[in-house]
């Protein structure tokens, strides 16, 4: 019974594979283009207008997730896979999280050791 | 067979089914999915790269020196923070988006449109690595930047800079050749005797990527 339910999900997933460029009409692709070039104008401006501080830093971390997203989503076609694959890919880096958490206690932990040590 | 797609569970019911069925897991072409997974370890890579920039950037009591001043260029008489690397930033986002359109075209069994594109996409990202070799010369000639040194303050700037854009470059010199190879292949019609263009979108996956973690680079390295 299972068999019978799954097994097709092969037969046509493949199908759909197959024929997933030809659905996706071009108007998606140019405006994610476009809109890739907007956002990547809108970080530049970033350092252009010299903006400092936390807006700086929000800004640039919203537009980089933005830019990513859209990529994977679209340009990779992550958003017309299954679930299943969604998850196998994107959910491993968020062990980086943790990565980013030690090596940032670590970083800090140096510095002022070193500040401690080496100055004055 | 064919008609049978009402029965395929969807959402984590879909990944049930996917996952403890006794076939492979993820009903997409065996190459596509060694891509991903190669991507996914590639992230890694990148990721320990970036990783350990913050750590020596958090860990030197020396100013890091701003990138916006370093790779400023001097037009017109004014410098323009950023310019050149903005300037390979959006030829990056260019053959993303002609790539993009490759794989679109190589569903439609366009050949000659579709190895255009991928020629154009493989040429903008000649582009990009020239570029970048002018971005390394002005760095090591004019500015004396080295690995272990550099005039503008924390040393560690020039190990971060030539590890982490070294590396992206490699991965676009790579992806330049890989890209050809496939492009040719499209023209002799390769792919038409195999029967289908999902090698196209494995590459294009694989470009995609490249522009991905450029992005992450901007951000992280230029525009912090």
């Amino acid at each position: 019974m299972d068999h019978n339910t799954t097994k097709p999900a092969a037969a046509s997933d493949h199908g759909a594979a197959h024929g997933e460029g030809v659905q996706h009409p071009l108007n998606v692709y140019l405006w994610i283009w476009l809109l890739l070039f907007v956002v990547s104008g809108f970080s530049y401006m970033v350092d252009y207008f010299q903006l400092h501080g936390m807006l700086r830093w929000t800004l640039i971390i919203v537009f980089m997730l933005v830019k990513a997203g859209f990529i994977i989503a679209i340009f990779m076609h992550m958003a017309w896979e299954r679930l299943a694959l969604k998850l196998a890919i994107l959910v491993p880096p968020l062990a980086l999280l943790v990565l980013i958490g030690m090596m940032a206690i670590e970083g800090e932990h140096t510095f002022l050791t070193r500040l401690t040590s080496f100055v004055r | 067979m064919t008609d049978q797609s009402a029965t395929v569970p969807e959402g984590l019911q879909g990944v049930t089914a996917d996952m403890s069925s006794d076939r492979q897991s993820f009903p997409v072409p065996w190459g596509k999915a060694m891509m991903w997974i190669f991507l996914l370890s590639d992230t890694f890579i990148f990721s320990c790269f970036l990783v350990g920039y913050m750590n020596v950037r958090m860990s030197t009591l020396e100013t890091w020196p701003n990138p916006s001043h370093v790779f400023a260029l001097h037009v017109g008489g004014v410098d323009v923070p950023l310019l050149l690397i903005a300037i390979m930033t959006f030829v990056l986002i260019t053959s993303s988006g002609t790539m993009a359109l490759a794989v679109n075209y190589g569903y439609r069994r366009n050949r000659k449109v579709t190895a255009a594109l991928m020629f154009a996409t493989a040429f903008l990202g000649v582009m990009f690595v020239s570029m970048q070799a002018f971005e390394w010369t002005k760095l090591i000639v004019d500015e004396g930047v080295r690995p272990w040194s550099n005039p503008m303050g924390a040393p560690q700037f020039g190990s971060v800079f030539f590890m982490v854009t070294g590396f992206h470059g490699l991965h676009v010199s790579c992806g330049v050749i890989y890209l050809s190879v496939v492009a040719i292949r499209v023209l002799n019609g390769f792919y038409e005797r195999k029967g289908t263009y999902e090698t196209v979108e494995v590459a294009g996956l694989y470009w995609h990527f490249v522009d991905l973690v450029w992005v992450f680079i901007f951000a992280f390295f230029y525009l912090w």
